[in-house]
């Protein structure tokens, strides 16, 4: 299946290679640079790439390009969600997934590779295992073993590869038994120049924490499990219990984990917790431009809208700005045209707005698009769609657990039209 | 004081020896000759710290691609260590240089030979690996006997491993594939889900012709397939998916009716059964076909892509047309993904929905393009967005492309126009609208769009050119203006298609093209000398001398194609004594009404591959890729995936044992799989799977119910150990409907019972609800008619009920409470006095309806709750068989004549119309005995009324085409009707 992997950094540099079958010379990749070259954007390179006798799959994250190298026909999702899988390896191992984390780490790297492809076939990707196999870096550690010269490799050989939960690794021990779990939820939404929806979704996820010891075996009900539509699971999760009870039951994997991820059903109108006014016009024959932005909450039940942050891309007519923001910092790049606004928390009483004047290309027509404006927003202590969790038991071990829960809405890919 | 400081000295080393490695490192770095040297060095030192020090530079070294084979001799002297980390660095290295240095690999090898015989499963299963990887031609042998042992090797992990060398040794050496099918064929027989997605790997790689393996295993792969890890998941869904288009008839005949419902009733009833449902065309599904679908369903909510795309594209090559509709919302989920993810996921999405506009129409808002998407997920958005215009949501979608082509993204305008354009020509309301919109374009700042307006509205005006005259006009006044080549060509194409509409300007716009033909492009020449013969035809007097010019300029252009075109219209348009014939048809040829062009989706022709494989998403066959075969016309012989299960008497045993206290078939049948202990079951859904598996099983396991029935052939009428037995045989025919079951019963069941049984039903036996589990606090309860009779009192219908716990708490004191009427006569079922939580248990009651369909009302209670439910029956089974033969037959109807007697002509289904059928489907319907007939065209059926023995008699006439007449003659002429009713029904429908 996977020939070869090859890291690629956003220069073009080849700064990693593995091969788990005949060494495919590195110069297979130039079809990629040739690729590269032709796309405006980093994003814009196709993730498929045919050359004479390979074929290139390739995800970009981090700045980084995963090139895998194909010899014949294999689901290209296949690979791609396996590219993935490696990324979210090493961001758990290493705490972020950089040029540098990876070069630094390389004999992990390697190791890591190693374990998760046995002749291109994915072998143990599940984290809990690979973390019994091969322990991550620890600042402590690393000095540990610079000095006595003792190993990253785990002694004993793992047990999780045999047990009846393919996910969890045995003999896991706590002090302090917690549960916490996160319910994040985005709204992706579009929202026209006038103001109203196009089209507005909510994606929600359950993200865990889990550190339990033994093998507790938990249950998570929700007030109102009709709302959510679609849904994927951790393999840990019982579908035949959803399926008939609308309720989560499962072992969970030792540590961080995503148990669920949803969409809530689109019968349900999703509340917009924020509004724009916006005026952005440039005057034919003058080489000036207004711009004018004003955001207030809506439907947000009491919450604060937190850690707003306002991007757009101005039309490549555009100079430079003049803009003066009622809070926050503004920034302008004249190069890529990229302005962005960090507004924080938004007081209702005393609405952040941005307002001033652009300057165009002397001579220049005016632009005849309006540039589209995207927003970040955090709201903490609210599920947008209203999804609650009743309650969580735990069964199968005898002391009793701390949990949490923890809600919060995002924006997702937020657009305003103007 | 001195041994302290000896041991601080001795750090004080450790740490100088840290700089040495680290100035080592330095120094790597600027003499970069010395290197290989060092690392020598430090791999021959005795210390363990030192090698391990020097083995990660060397993988360091190998990670660069910088070539560390010099070393190989260094390294491989430390395979043996007793280090982890060290001999895993030390394979690494060895997997990367075995095969440049083969001689020296092979003092490695027995080392491996060694580790194969560990008793640790891992390090046997991890040499395996390494040995495996190592590519030497002459270690073959060794391979292949590894292989061999590590396939029977006790531990399922090792058993992977091997799976996985399997595809080595085939990679390295082609000639041992009949031995690796062999080993192929032994793994595929594994029951462990660690093997299962490894070996269908290997099968793929090496022998994915080989379909005859893959028989008796397929229903054991369906079955596991939800438990195997996700990667292996996709790899035999994909597998199955091939398997089935070559085993499985197409579910796609038109009229193929196939019902959800019936899902359930499959396992239970025999195929014969379905037969009699189906109509003219009868389509039956497989049932394994089903089993595939059935067991993929879940993975639709997998969380890994990979899989469901290929459950999505099973549904979509495998599943009758109206149930592929399930995977879109999955699809549509994975549209939130990944960037890369979102690119494959839309491809296959663009392709479906070509076919199947209305799987996709409810999500149209999730294929709007938000301005952070890459180009290529905007380009395809916009073609999924066209491909589902329809003169419905075509507003809507206009309006949205309206906002599209003003996007900063020009090569995405530029594509969305060619989207209007698309929807224009196959929405004929639009076309006028999209014209006016494009034409507006014209005027826009930007080149490309204009550029890409003019190629779009010249495909449009082919279409319908008679009243657009004033659109080319207009162009003709913006050609100044345009410097894209392919818009100026298409202007001119146009100019010279309709020259007869612009007579005034096309001459004009010839004369403008002779001043700048040696600047333009060549598209543009070429368009240009074009338009320059067609005037000369239609307007020679005018443009003879410009035609002439700009042929001489084209004589002497650059460009050979120029030249030759000119050469060519010369010849052609210009009379000459050598010109032959053609001269005359200049007109014609030229100025022929030309087809206008089909605008086409680009993934039109992708549908001739697999959906969600690398030569769909490239639209290019790529190596390796499997044709997926059209269904087969005929079905193979299906009885090929029956599988020999020889049970072993230990497992029916505790049943016989358990018969006074039968537990429900679930958890009767969970005993079966003693691989899987509880957790993994819950999780499996082997709910489903061991059903499957023991119907199947049932037929060949009929002898052994012989051999059990043996010992509780009870001889005294007890009353509890006659209920006990009865209890058992209802269990019997509720797992299969067999006759040997039933001839068992026979056997078992002496005089009181036997002479009321005459002719038992085969029909599967409908289950009903009672009680849900979220109105019942945990409770369920379920109930069906065994059409058995009723062992309390005769008048009374036999009902059994199902109750299961579904509470997380056992559930105490179950019992039947009030009923209503007052007057009901129930015979209740003894109060069950614990259910433990997931335990269910089956009851059986007697009801007496008092020959009503009027619902029994009764409360279920437990220790703490009440809950009022009822029982409705429907009137067939009110009745119970009657036997008679013809003459009684005849001379009891001949008794009910007059008021006693019902009839209807119905019109029945032509699947029905075997006497076969016939008997099917009203044996499903009601309880009553087959009379035996003499004549063929006519069915006698007979039975008594539970309550009140009263006779029914039910007779059929066939008629011509497909109509018939059906009689009921009784007394009961309220029964008679509410009979006829759900007779005509069954029998009309297929």
């Amino acid at each position: 299946m996977i020939h070869s992997l090859f890291l690629v950094n956003a220069s073009g540099d080849i700064f990693l290679e593995k091969h788990w079958k005949s060494v495919v010379s590195r110069s297979v990749c130039d079809y990629f640079f040739e690729a590269q070259e032709r796309a405006t954007e980093p994003e814009n390179v196709p993730p498929v790439i045919p050359t004479p006798h390979h074929y290139l799959i390739s995800v970009l994250r981090h700045r980084i390009y995963f090139v895998a190298v194909i010899q014949s026909e294999v689901p290209p999702l296949f690979v791609i969600e396996f590219l993935h899988r490696v990324v979210d390896t090493f961001q758990d191992y290493f705490g972020v997934c950089t040029e540098a984390a990876i070069k630094d780490n390389v004999v992990v790297v390697y190791e890591l590779l190693e374990e998760m492809l046995d002749n291109g076939f994915p072998l143990a990707t599940e984290s809990n295992i690979l973390k019994e196999l091969i322990k991550p870096p620890t600042i402590l550690r690393t000095m540990v073993n610079t000095i006595t010269g003792s190993t990253n490799v785990g002694e004993q050989l793992p047990t999780g590869q045999l047990s009846v939960v393919p996910w969890r690794r045995t003999g896991v021990k706590y002090t302090n038994n917690e549960a916490y779990f996160d319910v994040v939820e985005e709204i992706d939404a579009i929202i026209d120049k006038s103001g109203s929806t196009i089209t507005a979704e909510i994606q929600g996820v359950i993200d865990a924490c889990v550190k339990l010891t033994g093998m507790p075996d938990l249950t998570l009900s929700f007030m109102n499990p009709r709302l959510l539509d679609d849904v994927s699971f951790h393999p840990c999760v019982r579908f035949k219990r959803w399926e008939a009870e609308r309720i989560l039951s499962f072992i969970p994997p030792d540590g961080n984990f995503r148990l669920l991820s949803y969409h809530v059903s689109s019968q349900n109108l999703v509340a917009i917790p924020v509004y724009v006014k916006h005026n952005i016009t440039f005057r034919e024959g003058s080489s000036q431009g207004r711009f004018d932005l004003t955001l207030g909450p809506k439907q947000t039940m009491g919450k604060a809208v937190e850690s707003v942050l306002v991007s757009s891309q101005l039309p490549r007519g555009v100079l430079n700005a003049n803009l003066n923001p009622s809070q926050g910092t503004y920034t302008f790049d004249p190069v890529t045209k990229m302005l962005s606004w960090d507004v924080g928390k938004i007081n209702p009483q005393k609405l952040p707005s941005l307002k001033g004047t652009m300057s165009l290309q002397a001579g220049a027509s005016k632009p005849d698009e309006n540039p589209t404006i995207n927003i970040q927003f955090k709201i903490q202590q609210m599920a947008i769609s209203g999804l609650k969790v009743n309650r969580l038991d735990m069964y199968g071990e005898k002391y009793k657990p701390f949990k949490g829960i923890k809600y919060m809405t995002k924006a997702g890919k937020f657009q305003v039209r103007t | 004081f001195f041994s302290r400081s000896r041991a601080y000295s001795e750090f004080l080393n450790e740490i100088l020896i840290c700089q040495c490695l680290s100035s080592a490192k330095l120094r790597l770095i600027v003499f970069s000759g010395l290197r290989n040297e060092d690392l020598k060095e430090m791999l021959e030192s005795n210390k363990e710290s030192h090698k391990l020090e020097a083995m990660k530079r060397v993988v360091g070294l190998i990670a660069k691609g910088k070539n560390a084979s010099e070393l190989f001799p260094a390294v491989v002297k430390n395979v043996a260590s007793k280090n982890i980390e060290l001999k895993k660095l030390v394979y690494v290295y060895l997997v990367r240089y075995a095969e440049e240095q083969q001689d020296l690999a092979l003092l490695s090898i027995s080392t491996f030979q060694r580790a194969l015989k560990d008793p640790n499963q891992f390090i046997r299963a991890s040499a395996l690996r390494v040995l495996s990887s190592i590519r030497v031609p002459i270690i073959v042998p060794i391979m292949m006997l590894a292989i061999k042992e590590a396939a029977a090797d006790l531990s399922p992990y090792v058993r992977k491993t091997s799976a996985h060398a399997i595809q080595k040794l085939y990679s390295l050496d082609a000639d041992q594939k009949e031995q690796l099918i062999e080993v192929i064929e032994k793994l595929l027989k594994d029951k462990s889900t660690l093997v299962a997605g490894s070996v269908v790997m290997a099968f793929e790689e090496v022998c994915p012709d080989r379909i005859d393996l893959i028989h008796k295993n397929y229903r054991k792969l369906c079955n596991l397939l939800v438990d195997v890890e996700e990667w292996g998941q996709v790899v035999i869904i994909s597998m199955l998916t091939r398997y089935a288009r070559t085993q499985f008839t197409s579910p796609w005949k038109e009229d193929a009716v196939f019902d959800e419902n019936n899902e359930k009733a499959f396992y239970d009833s025999d195929s014969e059964e379905k037969k009699g449902q189906t109509e003219s065309k009868p389509y039956i599904m497989d049932p394994d076909h089903r089993l595939l679908l059935r067991n993929t369903k879940p993975l639709l909510q997998s969380r890994n892509t990979a899989v469901v795309m290929s459950v999505a594209q099973l549904y979509w090559h495998l599943a009758p047309k109206h149930e592929v509709s399930i995977v879109t919302k999955s699809l549509v989920r994975l549209l939130r993904s990944h960037r890369e993810v979102q690119y494959i996921v839309l491809q296959n999405i663009a392709t479906m929905s070509i076919q199947r506009k209305g799987m996709f129409e409810p999500f149209m808002k999730s294929f709007y393009v938000r301005s952070t998407d890459a180009t290529h997920i905007k380009t395809l958005k916009l073609e999924i967005l066209t491909n589902l215009a329809n003169e419905a949501n075509i507003s809507t979608i206009l309006r949205e492309f309206q906002t599209y082509v003003k996007s900063q993204d020009k090569a995405f305008a530029a594509a969305t126009i060619q989207a209007i354009g698309r929807c224009a020509t196959n929405i004929s309301e639009v076309t006028d609208t999209c014209l006016n919109g494009l034409v507006l374009l014209l005027s826009n700042r930007d080149e490309t769009v204009v550029a890409e307006s003019v190629v779009v509205i010249k495909k449009l005006l082919q279409t319908q050119p008679t009243q657009h005259s004033e659109i080319i006009k207009h162009m003709a006044k913006l050609f100044d203006n345009i410097t894209v080549p392919m818009a100026r060509a298409s202007i001119l194409w146009l100019m010279g298609e309709y020259c007869e509409r612009v007579p005034k300007i096309a001459p004009d716009v010839l004369r403008k093209m002779a001043k700048t033909f040696t600047t333009e492009e060549d598209i543009v020449k070429l368009q240009t000398v074009n338009l320059a013969a067609k005037l000369y035809l239609t307007n020679s007097k005018q443009t003879k001398l410009l035609t002439q010019y700009i042929l001489n300029l084209g004589k002497y252009d650059q460009n050979y194609d120029i030249r030759d075109r000119t050469r060519f219209i010369r010849q052609l348009i210009v009379p000459n004594e050598k010109s032959g014939a053609l001269n005359k048809y200049a007109r014609r040829i030229l100025l022929a009404p030309k087809p206008a062009p089909v605008l086409e989706s680009a993934f039109k022709d992708r549908d001739r591959f697999q959906l969600g494989t690398l030569s769909h998403s490239l639209n290019i066959k790529a190596t390796g890729y499997q044709e997926l075969s059209d269904w087969p016309a005929v079905a193979p012989d299906q009885s090929v995936r029956n599988v020999e299960v020889i049970e072993p008497v230990k497992e029916w045993a505790p049943l016989v044992g358990k018969a006074k206290q039968p537990k429900s078939d679930d958890k009767f049948y969970s005993d079966e799989e003693e691989e899987k202990d509880e957790e993994e079951s819950e999780s499996s859904g082997s709910d489903d799977s061991s059903s499957s598996s023991s119907s199947s099983s049932s037929s060949s396991s009929e002898g052994l119910f012989y051999d059990f029935m043996l010992p509780c052939e009870l001889h005294d009428t007890d009353s509890t150990s006659l209920l006990s037995l009865y209890l058992f045989i209802n269990l019997l025919l509720c797992l299969s409907a067999q006759s040997q079951a039933v001839k068992v019963m026979r056997r078992a069941v002496k005089s009181p019972i036997r002479a009321s049984v005459t002719t038992p039903s085969f029909s599967p036996v409908k289950t009903y609800e009672l009680l849900h589990h979220m109105s019942g606090k945990g409770l369920a309860a379920k109930y069906h008619f065994p059409r058995q009779p009723c062992l309390y009192q005769p008048n009374m219908v036999a009902v059994q009920v199902i109750l299961t716990n579904c509470s997380d708490h056992s559930l105490e004191e179950i019992h039947i409470g009030d009923r209503s009427p007052a007057s009901l006569n129930i015979h209740c079922f003894n109060t069950i006095e614990r259910l433990e939580p997931e335990a269910s248990v089956t009851v059986s009651m007697g009801i007496d309806f008092s020959d009503s369909t009027q619902a029994a009302n009764f409360q279920l209670c437990t220790k703490t709750d009440q809950f009022s439910v009822s029982i409705q029956p429907a009137v067939g089974e009110l009745l119970m068989p009657s036997s008679m033969t013809e003459e009684e037959f005849c001379k009891d109807q001949g008794k009910l004549l007059g008021m006693n007697e019902t009839s209807a002509t119905i019109t029945m289904a032509t699947a029905n119309t075997s006497s076969l059928a016939i008997n099917k489907q009203l044996l499903s319907v009601a309880n009553v005995g087959v009379v035996s007939s003499s004549q063929n065209n006519i069915h006698r059926f007979a039975g008594r009324t539970v309550s009140s023995g009263a006779l029914v008699l039910v007779s059929l006439e066939l008629r011509e085409s497909s109509t018939a007449l059906l009689t009921i003659n009784t007394e009961k002429s309220i029964m008679a009707s509410m009979l006829l009713r759900d007779l005509k029904q069954a029998l009309a429908m297929a």
